[in-house]
């Protein structure tokens, strides 16, 4: 490992900047704030009432990041939470019990509202409604049904939208004081619309080789505007236009993805991930990668927040609910495991990759109810090996080094084999 | 009426519970050409739409006790519930090929991705995901589900090759009607003489109710009753307790035996909710499908997989029970990496312990086979409740 610091890019710095302000807003104490969260969330229309958006989420990965997120599950424990529930939801609650404090040093303000976008996961239901037990505010539960077909029907978009009108607006207006106002909302998907589509650009710019980027270590940095506070915002698209530009240079330049020690050299092996990644130990697990030459391609994680390069998704100003539904509908763990097979197949061989990698997340049933069996079905369509690993997102009790390490380097030496065996050419060949 | 002794009754329904090739019902479906059988897991479905449409509802609950799981772990990481692994051991084994479809419903995501799996394993067979509503507004949730069902009538007339009238339906829903009655009937009976109908008893008939027709399990459970109130047993010196939290994967019936023997009568539970979990009487006149959305949405159960949106009323399913049932003290019964029955609890246990309602928690997988410690927690439990109540 270098103990070298990266220079940060001008897009870096710039997201850092609007992290930084969102933080600052939420603590500030005159913005209305909501929880809610990243699956389903709904920016566009909080903007319309000026509340600020704090994601819980993203909280737990920020304590985890800081390494503080072992502590508060460990609190949320004694408090009397099981040990084999979702650890997201634990380090929620072992934070408040910590004093609620913000990665800015101050206090979070108890939230006006909890926005419980149901979207994709069973869980979420159960985490509001137990924050709701502390915080005692108004909740609004967004039921977006599961599209267990494969698409949305007529019946999951009009429920969704009656929510939305009957529901959902007026607890925001009467919470904010603020009218809504149809226009301001379509204004604001206008500009999702804009930061989405170099967002895709962003995603597909790792079928060059080698890939200017990860999709997934790295991915997870490019999604973060889009994901949380942001979408909606002249902010957005300008990261998504400077994230871009930076891009080009990099594929201009013809280097390499990214890693936490800058430019890998080379690229040897080009993969797809399903699954979150563990947050514990970020940097450590993103070199295991990184020092084989291992660039990430695709990953279903980047579509969490939303899914707009599989069948073209972008919020539409012209039917602002409905595209709201739509959104909502379309997230990647809303979609069911055909769905998410046929994606992560195509995925593999659009992007020419060398198989696909689970990362398999001990809290999370949402992601990880099914994968063994999606891994053999995409094998089965694509001839291309699996591999499997387990950790967990935010519990450092659940990251093994070194059985992670020992995994990934058996399946890097399988491929091998697989190439060896098939002549085919090693990735980073160039085109 | 003349009627089997108690003892038979029982051993019918444990040779109906034990037989995971379900005989029973291949024998239903063989008795007449083209008749269909309709899988579904827990925790709700409208099992009256099934029926309607002439085809058997059957409830899989997993795979028991017994049941050695081969396949199924290829299938699900450690860190899952049991209940999926062994459904899928059993479809693989052929225990389910009978079955022409399967319901999953929306109670978790380990279900709801079963769904998945069903869809990619068994493509030739109906797959139906069946969401029900977490609005409970007549014109949001009611118009969203009575068009799910709707849709799942659709489906189902499809496969059976024939429509599926509001009459059937309303037919249908006269015979749950009846069913749930008599379910009731048993509850109530159990909670006022617990030790002339122990719980084993109870499950096992109610385990019955999965497989049979409903119509036949109504007479079984008429039949049971009259053996149950004629049989002469002791009374023991057993405090009371209502079960709760098994609602989706169950326990070991070692496990139900265990509580009981421990001393402790179980006075209600949420085993197989299904049976019990409208309320109230559907009407049988009117818009069937309409009467069946608003029995859900006003009459309804609660359990961790249903929202509850007035905080004020979370839990208030269970304190109701124990106040109806008389009992002394709540047990927790919930199954291993079960995420919607562990996170409810710390909400629940915050309503009961105010109210000084003593309770433990336990924690099973279907195959659970150690029943030592949970005896003498249990054990403890009830010993600890009968000393508080003599002081
Ligand atoms: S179960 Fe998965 S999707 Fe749901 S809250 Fe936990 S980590 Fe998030
Ligand atoms: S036991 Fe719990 S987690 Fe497992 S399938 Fe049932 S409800 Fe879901």
């Amino acid at each position: 490992m270098s103990g070298q610091e990266v220079v940060k890019s001008n897009s870096q710095m710039v997201q850092k900047e609007m992290i930084t302000r969102n933080y600052d807003r939420i603590t500030g104490g005159t913005a209305k704030v909501s929880s809610t969260f990243v699956p389903g969330n709904l920016n566009e229309l909080l903007m319309c009432f000026d509340i600020a958006n704090n994601l819980p989420e993203i909280n737990a990965i920020q304590n985890a990041m800081r390494k503080k997120s072992g502590e508060m599950i460990a609190e949320a424990e004694r408090s009397g939470h099981s040990e084999d529930v979702c650890t997201y939801v634990k380090c929620d609650i072992g934070m408040m019990a910590k004093g609620n404090i913000a990665p800015n040093g101050k206090p979070f303000p108890d939230p006006d509202v909890l926005l419980l976008s149901y979207t994709g996961c069973f869980t979420f239901m159960k985490w509001f409604e137990l924050l709701r037990e502390q915080y005692k505010c108004p909740t609004v539960m967004l039921h977006v049904p599961y599209a267990a077909d494969g698409r949305p029907t007529k019946n999951m978009r009009d429920y969704i939208v009656k929510q939305l009108k009957e529901d959902v607006i007026p607890v925001l207006e009467k919470v904010s004081g603020v009218k809504f106002d149809i226009d301001r909302l379509r204004e604001y998907l206008r500009k999702s619309a804009i930061a989405e589509n170099d967002l895709v650009w962003m995603l597909e710019s790792s079928k060059h080789k080698p890939s200017p980027v990860d999709c997934y270590f790295g991915g997870v940095y490019y999604m973060g505007p889009i994901f949380t506070a942001f979408r909606g915002t002249d902010e957005a698209i300008e990261y998504y236009r400077l994230l871009r530009a930076e891009i080009e240079q990099r594929i201009a330049l013809g280097l390499c993805a990214q890693s936490p020690d800058g430019d890998m050299p080379e690229e040897n092996y080009r993969l797809v991930v399903e699954g979150p990644p563990n947050w514990t130990s970020f940097r450590d697990f993103w070199r295991m990668f990184s020092e084989a030459g291992a660039v990430v391609v695709a990953s279903s994680y980047t579509k969490v927040g939303g899914v707009y390069d599989y069948d073209g998704f972008r919020h539409d100003p012209d039917h602002p609910l409905e595209t709201l539904a739509d959104y909502c509908l379309g997230v990647y763990t809303n979609r069911n495991l055909p769905t998410r097979v046929d994606m992560l197949a195509r995925n593999i061989v659009d992007y020419d990759a060398d198989g696909l990698l689970i990362n398999s997340i001990k809290s999370c049933n949402s992601f990880s109810a099914g994968q063994l069996v999606m891994m053999r079905e995409i094998e089965k369509i694509t001839g291309k090996p699996g591999a499997f690993i387990e950790t967990d997102l935010v519990d450092p009790r659940y990251f093994s080094a070194a059985n992670v390490k020992n995994r990934l380097e058996s399946y890097f030496q399988m491929i091998d084999q697989k190439r060896r065996a098939g002549g085919s050419a090693a990735a980073g060949a160039g085109n | 009426m003349s009627f089997r002794p108690v003892g038979e009754i029982v051993a019918a329904c444990e040779a109906i519970f034990e037989d995971l090739s379900f005989a029973k019902a291949r024998e239903w479906k063989d008795a007449v050409p083209g008749r269909k059988v309709i899988g579904y897991m827990p925790v709700y479905v409208p099992r009256e739409i099934v029926h309607a449409a002439g085809m058997l509802p059957l409830g899989i609950l997993g795979g028991g006790a017994d049941m050695e799981v081969i396949h199924g772990d290829a299938f699900y990481q450690s860190y899952i519930c049991r209940i999926p692994r062994s459904t899928i051991e059993m479809a693989i084994n052929g225990k389910l090929d009978f079955v022409d479809g399967m319901m999953f419903p929306s109670i978790c995501d380990v279900i709801r991705n079963l769904s998945g799996i069903w869809k990619l394993l068994f493509k030739d067979k109906y797959v139906r995901y069946f969401d029900a509503p977490q609005n409970f507004r007549a014109e949001v949730g009611g118009v969203f589900y009575a068009n799910e069902m709707r849709e799942l009538r659709d489906g189902l007339a499809n496969l059976a090759g024939r429509e599926v009238s509001d009459d059937d339906i309303r037919r249908s829903i006269a015979v749950y009607n009846e069913n749930r009655r008599w379910v009731n009937k048993v509850y109530d009976f159990r909670a006022a003489f617990p030790w002339k109908a122990p719980s084993a008893e109870v499950y096992l008939l109610m385990r019955a109710g999965m497989v049979l027709p409903p119509e036949e399990h109504t007479l079984l459970m008429r039949e049971y009753l009259a053996a149950a109130e004629a049989a002469n047993r002791p009374m023991r010196d057993n405090c009371r307790v209502v079960l709760t939290g098994a609602f989706c994967e169950q326990p070991p019936l070692n496990l139900i035996k265990s509580l009981e023997m421990s001393g402790c009568y179980i006075v209600d539970d949420d085993f197989m909710l299904i049976a019990r979990w409208l309320l109230e009487d559907v009407p049988t006149e009117g818009d069937p499908i309409g009467n069946l959305s608003q029995a859900f949405l006003l009459h309804s159960a609660e359990t961790a997989a249903k929202y509850e949106p007035d905080v004020a009323r979370k839990g208030s399913y269970l304190i109701d029970s124990v106040r109806k049932r008389k009992a002394d003290g709540v047990i927790f019964a919930a199954p291993s990496f079960c995420d919607p029955a562990l996170l409810d609890k710390p909400m629940i246990i915050s309503r009961i312990e105010p109210l000084g309602i003593p309770y433990i928690h336990i924690q099973y997988a279907e195959n659970s086979s150690q029943m030592q410690p949970i005896r003498e927690q249990s054990g403890t439990f009830a010993d600890s409740i009968k000393l508080w109540s003599a002081s």
